[in-house]
């Protein structure tokens, strides 16, 4: 797991430039088609409706957006399995926390024994937000592992994603406070290699331009 | 001024609302059965219930306590009539003891969530709990001791 | 420290005089020199230190060993009331207050330690009990007009069956107190034993299970202050410029301190105090400690260990024969300073007066920490008084040869003039040093061409524990600290030719003994090697371990219950081995077994662990069984994630999500076997440590074919490539 992601690490950084140069071409495009569709568009406003399908775009959005969801402070609450990581190596999260019945814990476990509503001060104490949890076992969203398309689809199927419309993920991202958290992680964490506004804009530009997902070999 | 409600009494504490609730029921309160270990919710002596469910008070700011039900070790029972406590004395579980509130505060829920707890279960439920004398295979005992009294009714 | 050994034994008699401890012979029973706090009322009967009985039939025995979970509040009160007849379920405990009548019957000062508990007490406070039931006897006898002869004592009663008369035990106090005390004492046979050999549930565990219990954190007096201190970041750094503004600013804080440990920030509680000593903004002059670092140690031992050091044991000509051998094996092994981490992090609460001291605190050493305080404070000892809470952990940390957590607290009361309980956080403690010595040690062997090992050598490295403390002179012997090469220099194999030898580099690192002492690493390193040495000769190693140790039957005893419970040999599911280990230690012999699994990125599951363990004559058995579980754990924790590293002097680990413990999830199936015995009763608190790194690692070498040389267990030396 740890190597995997040192290689998709590499990957997606080439891909990252990639994506920035075909972003930048889609917004000529797009000038040029008179829509709508904008790299700068505000974070934290939802997509609106008027979204037009230019799956080239959609596509160089996301796997731009993608490394984000792969970084520790995103995929650690996001497991393949059903413990909780820890720390940039994403190691088994100490106290041998599970998942549980609703992504809250269990037992004399669950998340709020320890995770506040804030972050505590002080290297290595609980981080903390409100609604602390993981996603409940019948709707796992797994990011640890996942390539952009896995995750890309995984995240618009209705029946992995809790029901959401493309509308209600596009507002999660942009403002949740447990997805937000990931930027304000506490004393001594990483943030992941987007700043939130960059990449809630990027998962704008995905849903605006009709959230096609990765179709590429590799990216798939 | 925080109000608290701690083993069915109410308290009235005048301190900083960042103050974790351990020290508050230690010092302000006057209970020392909750013990300090680490203070960053990795050893779980400091478990106590608010509402039911386990928190480790160490790293509780004592606000999010307010106007909520605390229990303590020592509100667990008065008489060491709850199954916990007759299968910890029943199977020798503590040495030094130190860290036997907070594992009792842990095995509570975990009973009240699952009248019979398998090894795994047992696990997902203890491992919060650090036992520096190395207790655990008499806490595992005493759990499933304790379950099964309470499948008999042996004991409240 | 195995009190058998009696050339140590004397040393500590020494130790103890020294320190102004009186001797006692183990059959003398003391009385109280009549100024402590069990002088109490006169309707008492207390015929000896050891026991109070009240007319209300309570029975009060006094414990003169610190409870820190060995189970002493227990098996001490067993020794008594087994002698006297005492109605188990009256008995209530108290800790002594420090007197030379409760100095160690070996060792001449008042502690607890060495695994030497129930040894050292086994014959005089079975002596207390029969001589305070032969005065009861003597007063019922007396009140009845009959022969002492034909009364007897049972259950807390004297009985006289010819007439169907009893009195009790309380009332027949006041009439006890009057009674001589008997010369000379008749213990009874071992066969008539109602207690000693039975499992007894403990006394302790009402109090542990419902908040009661009182642990040195846990004591309060009116008027009391907290302390926490800011600690030099390297060890002997000192303060030379404190900027506390900050720290004053935190409201609760009353006083700002300096003392030779450190920074205390004295406070109204605990939280205001580490508020404050967080805020503190100190210079550290860090001294030449500040270019330790655990790279650099590793490199100077290693190159140490290639040299001849001072000779601990020389058998034959083993760099003769070893030269001369079929076979060579050698081989490094190391093993990390590690932190006792008791779940109680050290406190100390004082309260300092112009003519007395009073301290409250878990501690393993009174007599130490007594003159200590007492020098710090201006007072004479007697003027202090210690009152032994229960310990929440000790493992050799609470019995510190400087009294370090006690010596700074007074010297805080002091200078504040209140009461004052100064509390480590688990940071302090981790970092705090007074560690288990950081070891590294080089193995040769050589085996004849049937494989027999014929010579074996073995260069020890690590500081010494009592080097430069009181217990030096009388300890220390031709520069060989006996609890370095404890349980490598009594090599049990019939190896003809041995040489065992040590250097003891000094190191700016304060050690101390941690459970198990010098055989915390040289059970690993000793079972290690010789489980090289079975696999170089293409033996079973348990078969090699038995025909080396045939001379040997208490070692063979052991080893062959552990392996046959453990059904050695026989074959066992997915990817678990077996690995198996001896070792000797304070006066016990243990063996284990353990199953162990390695996955494939390198983690290391231990399933189940199978022990045995010859302890003589055992007085709780549940207890044995429980200090074997706990040593197995507590050895299992240093085997697998145990390390205390060091970089520009500073200790790089400092809580528990970085110097992990073992937890429920890998907690292994654990079997506890008694040989039964009739020998003297030896140590059951350490002994179980020492075998199980070595079980483990050689259990991993029989799955992986890898061997552990160094600990803690790295996965990443595991995993498959």
């Amino acid at each position: 797991m740890h190597i995997r992601w040192n290689w998709k690490r590499k990957t997606i950084a080439a891909l990252l430039l990639g994506a920035a140069s075909l972003w930048a071409g889609t917004g000529r495009l797009s000038t040029r088609g008179g829509s709508r569709v904008r790299a700068d568009y505000p974070a934290g406003r939802p997509a609106t409706v008027r979204t037009v399908s230019d799956d080239a775009a959609a596509r160089a959005a996301f796997l731009a957006a993608a490394p984000v969801f792969t970084h520790p402070r995103c995929q650690n609450c996001h497991p393949a399995g059903d413990a909780p990581l820890q720390g940039d190596d994403s190691h088994p999260h100490a106290q041998s926390v599970k998942r549980g019945p609703d992504g809250r814990g269990k037992y004399g476990m669950k998340c709020s024994a320890c995770h506040q509503l804030t972050n505590l001060p002080g290297a290595n104490m609980p981080p903390g937000a409100p609604n602390w949890h993981l996603p409940p076992p019948n709707m796992r969203m797994v990011f640890v592992g996942r390539t952009p398309g896995e995750l890309c689809r995984q995240l618009k199927d209705p029946s992995q994603n809790g029901g959401k419309t493309i509308h209600q993920i596009i507002e999660h991202v942009a403002s949740d406070k447990l997805v937000l958290w990931g930027w304000n992680p506490g004393e001594g964490r990483t943030t992941p290699p987007l700043g939130h506004t960059e990449f809630a804009g990027l998962m704008n530009q995905w849903a605006s331009n009709g959230a096609a997902c990765p179709e590429t070999a590799e990216n798939r | 001024m925080i109000a608290l409600n701690v083993n069915r009494r109410q308290y009235s504490v005048d301190v900083d609302p960042a103050t974790p609730l351990l020290w508050v029921i230690r010092e302000n309160i006057g209970l020392a059965g909750t013990k300090y270990g680490c203070g960053m919710a990795q050893c779980g002596a400091c478990t106590v219930h608010i509402d039911g469910e386990a928190v480790r008070s160490c790293v509780t700011p004592v606000s999010r306590a307010a106007g909520k039900i605390v229990t303590t070790i020592e509100g667990l029972s008065a008489d060491l009539s709850h199954p916990l406590q007759q299968a910890w004395i029943a199977e020798d579980v503590p040495q030094c003891g130190y860290c036997q509130s907070g594992q009792i505060m842990s095995a509570a829920v975990l009973l009240r969530e699952n009248s019979k707890p398998t090894d795994s279960d047992i696990d997902d439920a203890m491992s919060g709990n650090i036992c520096r004398c190395g207790t655990y295979p008499r806490i595992r005992r005493a759990i499933r001791r304790a379950a099964q009294l309470m499948a008999s009714g042996g004991a409240k | 420290m195995n009190i058998a050994t009696g050339m140590r034994r004397r040393d500590f008699f020494k130790a103890g005089a020294a320190l102004g401890g009186g001797l006692l012979i183990s059959f003398y029973l003391p009385e109280l020199s009549g100024t402590s706090e069990t002088d109490r009322a006169k309707e008492t009967f207390a015929p000896n230190a050891f026991i109070r009985i009240g007319t209300d039939d309570s029975v009060t025995i006094i414990v003169n060993k610190a409870e820190m979970g060995q189970g002493v509040y227990t098996s001490m009160p067993m020794l008594i009331a087994e002698e006297l007849e005492a109605d188990w379920s009256r008995i209530r405990v108290e800790s002594a207050p420090v007197d030379p009548a409760y100095n160690h019957a070996v060792f001449g000062i008042q502690m607890t330690g060495g695994s030497t508990s129930v040894n050292s007490e086994w014959e005089r406070l079975r002596k207390a009990g029969a001589m305070a039931r032969m005065m009861l006897i003597a007063a019922a006898a007396q009140t009845w007009n009959v022969n002492a002869q034909s009364c007897r004592a049972e259950s807390g009663y004297v009985i006289h069956a010819a007439s169907n008369r009893r009195l009790s035990f309380g009332a027949l106090a006041d009439s006890a107190v009057k009674m001589e005390p008997p010369k000379e004492v008749v213990l009874k046979d071992p066969k008539d034993y109602k207690l000693i050999g039975k499992p007894t549930h403990r006394l302790d565990t009402p109090s542990k299970i419902n908040g009661t219990a009182q642990f040195g954190l846990d004591v309060r007096i009116p008027g009391m202050l907290t302390a926490v201190l800011a600690r030099p970041p390297v060890f002997g750094a000192k303060a030379v410029r404190i900027n506390d503004e900050k720290a004053k600013s935190v409201p609760g804080v009353a006083a700002v301190v300096s003392v030779r440990a450190g920074v205390a920030v004295v406070a109204s509680g605990f939280w205001p105090a580490k508020l404050g000593r967080d805020a503190l903004d100190i210079v550290w002059e860090e001294g030449p400690n500040a270019t330790l670092s655990t790279a650099s140690l590793r490199e100077q031992y290693a190159n140490l260990a290639k040299t001849p050091g001072a000779v601990a044991r020389k058998d034959g000509d083993p760099t003769q024969t070893l030269a001369s051998a079929a076979k060579q094996v050698t081989a490094e092994y190391e093993v990390p300073y590690l932190a006792h981490a008791m779940m109680e992090p050290l406190n100390c609460l004082v309260d300092l007066r112009s003519d007395r001291c009073e301290i409250w605190t878990g501690t393993q050493f009174q007599t130490v920490d007594r003159a200590a305080a007492a020098a710090v404070a201006g007072l004479k000892p007697e003027q202090v008084q210690i009152h032994t809470t229960l310990l929440g952990g000790g493992f050799g940390r609470r019995a510190n040869p400087v009294s370090d957590f006690v010596v700074e607290a007074v010297e805080v009361a002091k200078a504040v003039g209140a009461p004052v309980k100064v509390i480590w956080t688990r940071e302090d403690d981790i970092r705090g040093g007074w560690y288990r010595p950081m070891w590294y040690d080089r193995l040769a062997a050589g085996l004849d061409a049937a494989g027999n090992p014929v010579a074996w050598t073995h260069t020890i490295v690590g500081q010494s524990i009592l080097a430069g403390t009181m217990f030096e002179s009388v300890m220390v012997k031709n520069g060989i600290d006996g609890s370095s090469v404890e349980g490598a220099a009594e090599l049990p194999y019939a190896i003809p030719n041995v040489l065992v030898d040590l250097h003891s580099p000094k190191v700016g690192v304060p050690v101390q003994w941690w459970r198990s002492v010098g055989h915390s690493h040289t059970g690993f390193v000793v079972e290690s090697f010789l489980d090289e040495l079975a696999h170089t000769a293409g033996k079973d190693p348990y078969e090699f371990r038995r025909a080396l140790l045939a001379h040997q039957p208490r070692y063979l005893g052991v080893l062959e219950l552990a392996a046959s419970k453990a059904k050695w040999g026989a074959p066992l599911p997915g990817g678990r081995a077996r690995g198996i280990a001896v070792h000797f230690s304070f006066d016990s012999y243990v063996a284990q077994v353990a199953e162990a699994s390695v996955a494939d990125d390198g983690t290391v599951r231990v399933h189940r662990v199978v022990c045995a363990v010859d302890c003589g004559r055992v007085v709780n058995p549940d207890t044995v069984v429980a200090q074997m579980e706990g040593g197995i754990i507590f050895g299992l924790t240093a085997a697998l994630k145990g390390e205390i590293t060091l970089e520009r002097g500073r200790v790089q680990q400092r809580n528990f999500h970085d110097y992990p413990m073992l937890r429920m999830n890998e907690a292994p199936d654990i079997e506890v076997y008694i040989v039964p015995s009739t020998e003297h009763p030896t140590g059951v608190g350490e002994p179980g440590v020492p075998a199980v790194a070595p079980a483990v690692a050689n259990a991993i070498f029989a799955a992986t074919g890898k061997r552990v040389r160094r600990l803690p267990v790295r996965a990443s030396d595991l995993r498959k490539a």
